[in-house]
């Protein structure tokens, strides 16, 4: 049986390829007319820009375009690598996206465990739907928020007011940047973020509580025997996801937020190509950073897939 | 059988309800903030610090002033075209691919997949895209903020995954009754996974939505800003000047302080008012696309 299937298949595979391809184009032609719209989406705006990458090796000058100007190999690289700058933006995105890694992360892990223990049903719904809301506030609003409120007239300021904070307004402070910053983003994703732990804890067999409760065990031990290990596979999953991306903290959110007077711990590796490309014009120096923060970004990425083949057996590619 | 609660699990039980009150409450505390704010009046907002209850000396300047403002209708307009064209790229394009690329038929899906999965982690980065914007002649368009986003690979494979678990056999039997692929993916496989698509609109309107940071980059005209770029300038930079021409200075700044709340109310309820009828796909949808990846 087994061997008259791979006769098959080597038979069927003999047939040149272009022949192939051309009987395929052929009779699944409506699959290649979906593919072409987005194959070209992707062309233009996707790999197009990777062209650019090269004014990061050149001193680009918008006169003589890619083509015309001068070629100056690693130079943007090593002056970024010994200028003081190199220090403090590395320096800064990994304090964010540390903080984010021990902070944020468990935040909606423990909001799902909490509201699973939740029996009336309508308390548990609206505790979610209220939630779920600042996710759906836009950024703009959000950090608008956020200034609004640690301003030295805002509820947050007063509240830390009367346990002894000074009362100046907080974002032109450098040692708060970080806090307000994950703070702010505990509270507009926790709800959200939760969603994907509460579906995995609503899949868990009831009779395995009931069995361990008849052992004698109280809630205390389900929740570690019985819940966590249920729901690790995709804490698993979603942590190796998320150091591939420790060192890209997006911009958005910190050139809302920021100002000069707390560049020393706001100003990431992001907001720093931001600014170089277009408030100073220096495209090739910009161009080069940015083509070293995605290098790294793909090592990382490629790490934690290996990884997660190692230890969850499941991976992104 | 029902097994007597202990006093300790009451207790638990107890101070679960008052942490998730207290989460609740901070979660929507600042919208009502925004909107009691929206109905005081500025002088008075000036003078307060720390919570609102209730507004302060009731009134309407604010809506008023916000509807005086030159450009707000207009921006509003923008977003909203913005929103409607980019949603209709976004469902054709996106059920396009994820159903091209589930079929077993495409022999190169394969190599498609990883050409489109390598974006993911590898661009061009900021400089060279604006340069490529220039070049394609969009910038100062509103196309130049619908077209790059006409497609996002994420909500793809959060598609395609919903899309791989429909079973083979209601497509074989409708090829056998000569239905073609576009007639396939309209009746059968979009209605099928419902709970996804709406999880993926979602997903993009929220997106095509809260985008400001390319309408800052390429785009000049005033006249052409979404609502979310004219939010920036009348919330973070505090900017407010060209609707109060002509007006004393702290007139002026009480006049920005309560338009500040206004705008926040007027450009988040719509949104707000959106997801709940979404809210029941959600942990089905939320869960294929992330475990996944």
């Amino acid at each position: 049986m087994k061997k008259g299937k791979s006769e098959y298949h080597s038979v069927k595979n003999k047939a040149p390829l272009l022949k192939r391809l051309k009987k395929d184009v052929f009779s699944n032609y409506e699959l290649y007319l979906m593919l072409l719209p987005v194959v070209a989406f992707y062309i233009i705006f996707h790999y197009a820009p990777m062209y650019g990458v090269l004014m990061g090796f050149q001193d680009y000058k918008p006169m003589l375009g890619i083509e015309g100007s001068p070629w100056v190999g690693f130079q943007h690289f090593t002056d970024f690598f010994n200028s003081p700058y190199f220090f403090r933006v590395i320096k800064n995105t990994l304090t964010i996206s540390l903080s984010q890694l021990f902070f944020s992360f468990p935040m909606p892990i423990i909001l799902a465990l909490l509201l699973n223990e939740v029996k009336t049903r309508w308390f548990g719904r609206t505790i979610q739907t209220v939630t779920y809301i600042p996710h759906f506030i836009s950024l703009v609003v959000v950090c608008a928020l956020v200034r609004d409120f640690t301003s030295d007239t805002g509820i947050i300021t007063s509240i830390f007011k009367f346990f002894g904070y000074d009362g100046r307004t907080m974002l032109t402070k450098p040692d708060l940047f970080v806090p307000i910053y994950v703070t702010s983003g505990i509270w507009q994703e926790i709800g959200w973020n939760s969603i994907i732990y509460l579906a995995a804890l609503s899949a868990v067999d009831a009779q395995l509580y009931e069995a361990a409760a008849i052992d004698g065990a109280g809630k205390w031990r389900q929740t570690i025997h019985i819940t966590l290990p249920s729901i690790l596979p995709t804490i698993i999953i979603l942590l190796i996801l998320k150091m591939g991306t420790l060192l890209s903290v997006g911009y958005e959110k910190v050139l809302l937020l920021y100002n000069p007077g707390i560049y020393d711990t706001a100003d990431v590796i992001s907001t720093y190509v931001y600014r170089l490309g277009f408030e100073s014009a220096s495209y090739s120096a910009s161009t080069a950073i940015g083509l070293f923060n995605s290098l790294v970004n793909i090592i990382l990425v490629v790490m934690a897939n290996t990884l997660s083949k190692k230890f969850s057996e499941t991976s992104l590619f | 059988m029902k097994i007597k609660e202990s006093l300790g699990m009451k207790v638990f039980r107890f101070i679960n309800g008052i942490i998730l009150t207290a989460l609740a409450i901070a979660c929507v505390y600042p919208m009502y903030h925004v909107i009691m704010a929206s109905f005081s009046d500025g002088y008075s907002l000036l003078g307060h610090s720390g919570a609102l209850i209730t507004p302060l000396n009731f009134n309407l300047d604010g809506y008023e002033k916000l509807f005086e403002y030159p450009i707000l209708l207009k921006s509003y307009g923008n977003t909203l075209f913005i929103c409607v064209v980019q949603l209709v790229l976004n469902v054709i394009l996106t059920s396009f691919a994820a159903y091209a690329l589930t079929r077993k038929e495409l022999h190169i899906r394969r190599y498609v997949m990883l050409f489109i999965l390598f974006t993911m982690y590898f661009n061009g980065g900021m400089v060279p895209t604006y340069m490529l914007i220039r070049d394609l002649g969009l910038l100062n368009s509103l196309w130049s903020i619908i077209l790059p986003s006409a497609l996002t690979t994420y909500n793809l494979i959060v598609l395609r995954t919903a899309f791989a678990a429909v079973p083979e056999s209601l497509y074989e039997s409708a090829r056998l009754d000569g239905a073609g692929h576009f007639q396939i993916l309209f009746k059968i496989y979009l209605p099928l996974t419902k709970a996804s698509l709406a999880v993926v609109v979602l997903y993009y309107l929220v997106a095509a939505w809260s985008s400001w940071f390319s309408a800052s980059l390429y785009l000049d005209d005033r006249e052409k800003y979404p609502l979310q770029l004219l939010l920036r300038e009348i919330l973070i930079e505090n900017d407010a000047g060209e609707m109060s021409a002509g007006v004393s200075d702290s007139e002026k700044q009480a006049v920005s302080e309560t338009l500040k709340y206004s705008a926040i109310v007027i450009s988040t309820i719509p949104i707000l008012c959106v997801y709940p009828f979404l809210q029941k796909y959600f942990a089905k949808g939320v869960m294929i696309g992330a475990v996944k990846g």
